[in-house]
């Protein structure tokens, strides 16, 4: 079992390192950037800054799910005819949306920190707790998305008429099958143009948790400006890829807009 | 024939149907409790850490710091709007060079973290020392608040002149065709017709900026101009008490909320006209 997974990570490590844009065998950095501050290995910054930017996208993809997920629920929740859970999810959206990204990013690394000695110390363990700073950033960015998912998702659901629920109950579906067959691809056609935008702010805010320490692009390109001194050449790499990660996206969401308009009639 | 003499006694109402215990209820009252206790917590543990000498010696700080992230955030709203006023004329403009400096400059602001602008700025110029020196800038661009107020500038201005062109654009096409029927000048029909209502749809994403902007200022902390996060990070590192983090959240808590609440006064009452 252990070799096969050993095998299986190596298989994906060299597939990675064949596909790498950057640093690969047909990597940018690799086929232009040779012999100057940009070369990758040991000579210059290149490997650094690709594995920055592998870091990057690997928080904000990991981020998506959970803050979709949790805004779903959350958006479902707000149009409750149960007051309470109306409530409750007020306060999560108003705390969430009227804090600073980066003060809550700190709030979380610093408060879960503090969480985790308590319970370690009740445990009885008594040495130095550390919270991954990817992990941190993934709960705090992932709670800041789910805030604001839930306010697109809502407003996409009220989009729905009424007559589509009364169809799913007129067929003879029960709750969930109306939504999964019924509401739900409404609902992706309705609010994809808001997620795209947010998903566009979550990529941006990836960029503050390199205050904590994660070796993302900023932070990457931050160590290479100050050992370098040539911080204006270093940043800007840093804001052209966030620029191609931008182009990426805005390539995926407007190829993912016509697939789920693929069925409405061209006129 | 017959009629009743009497009526009939008033009925007691029926009693109320005992409401289901439903899943969404327990769970409601489940995520109530857990706010309940979250802030019972939180309240304890600020009673638990609570020192006087610490409120008196932090407090002044937090309120300058305050008083720097509001100024940062007006100036740079201010010089920000009046910037975004030729970036939207040229996104609009059928000259194709002066559109696409435009698009460019909008697309790179829009499409970056706002901390590696400042970054940019305030790192990056460094390597212009020289230059900037020659043309005598460098004592400006040497001090990290103008640095600031000068990425929050060009930043809010790309995102201004997208909502002023969003909104103008929104005016019905008819509109400017009633005010040619009329025979009025282009610009009377701009300033007279076309704006006031392209102000009122972009009042709303003018309050969302604003509070972007408030809530985005919390980076310069990390170049280290003290407004209300550089003064909550120095207060940490100094007295590595968590409730400092807290007071700040609560302070951005009131701005954000007030200027909301603010937002939707205005709004109510310059579209009072369009109520039906």
């Amino acid at each position: 079992m252990q070799a096969a997974f050993a095998a299986l990570s190596s298989i994906v490590s060299w597939f990675a390192s064949i596909v790498d844009p950057m640093c690969g065998p047909i990597g940018v950095f690799r086929l232009f950037a040779q012999g100057t501050l940009l070369a990758c290995g040991d000579t210059g910054w290149g490997d650094e800054i690709a594995y920055g930017f592998m870091i990057t996208t690997s928080l904000a993809i990991c981020t998506l799910p959970i803050g979709l997920f949790l805004g779903f629920f959350i958006a479902l929740a707000k149009q409750s005819e149960e007051k309470s859970l109306r409530l409750a999810t007020n306060i999560y959206t108003t705390i969430f949306r009227g804090l600073p990204e980066l003060l809550t990013l700190f709030i979380v690394y610093y408060g879960l920190q503090i969480v985790a000695q308590r319970v370690m110390l009740a445990v009885g363990y008594e040495g130095p707790v550390e919270i991954n700073a990817f992990i941190a950033g993934m709960i705090a960015l992932g709670v800041v998305f789910s805030a604001y998912c839930s306010e697109v998702l809502l407003s996409a659901f009220k989009a729905i008429p009424r007559g589509q629920y009364e169809a799913g109950d007129a067929l003879g579906f029960h709750r969930g099958k109306t939504m999964r067959l019924i509401v739900l691809p409404q609902l992706v056609r309705i609010a994809l143009p808001g997620l795209g935008n947010l998903w566009m702010a979550l990529l941006k805010d990836t960029a503050l948790v390199s205050v904590i320490g994660l070796p993302d692009i900023l932070r990457q390109t931050g160590i290479a400006a100050r050992v370098t001194k040539n911080a204006f050449e270093f940043f800007s790499i840093a804001c052209l890829l966030f620029l191609i990660l931008a182009m990426l996206s805005s390539m995926v969401f407007s190829a993912l807009e016509r697939w789920t308009k693929r069925a409405e009639v061209t006129r | 024939m017959s009629h009743a003499e009497t009526m009939l006694p008033a009925l007691p109402p029926p009693p109320e149907a005992l409401k289901r215990y439903t899943f969404s209820r327990l769970l409601g009252r489940a995520l109530l409790g857990v706010w309940l206790a979250a802030s019972v917590g939180i309240f304890l543990f600020v009673v638990d850490s609570w020192s006087p000498e610490k409120f008196a010696k932090y407090g002044p700080s937090f309120l300058s710091g305050l008083r720097v992230t509001l100024t940062l955030v007006a100036i740079s709203i201010v010089l920000g709007g009046i910037l975004s006023l030729p970036i939207a004329y040229g996104r609009m403009t059928k000259n194709k060079v002066l559109s696409w400096i435009a698009y460019g400059y909008v697309y790179f602001f829009r499409g970056t973290p706002l901390i590696t602008q400042l970054f940019l700025v305030y790192y990056g110029l460094g390597s212009f020392r020289p230059y900037l020196e020659a043309v005598g800038l460098w004592s400006l661009f040497k001090d990290a608040w103008f640095c600031a107020l000068f990425t929050f500038t060009l930043n809010t201005a790309a995102y201004q002149a997208e909502i002023l062109r969003g909104a103008i654009e929104s005016v019905p096409r008819g509109q400017h065709e009633g005010a040619a029927a009329l025979g009025l000048p282009k610009s009377v029909a701009f300033f007279k017709i076309i704006l006031p209502q392209a102000m009122i749809v972009a009042l709303r994403p003018y309050g969302n900026e604003i509070i972007l902007m408030i809530k985005g200022s919390a980076i310069v902390a990390i170049v280290t101009v003290f407004d209300l996060m550089g003064e909550t990070r120095r207060a940490f590192s100094r007295t590595y008490d968590f409730q400092m983090y807290l007071w700040a959240a609560v302070l951005y808590m009131i701005m954000v909320e007030m200027l909301r609440n603010l937002w939707a006064w205005i709004e109510t009452r310059l579209t009072r006209h369009l109520k039906r």
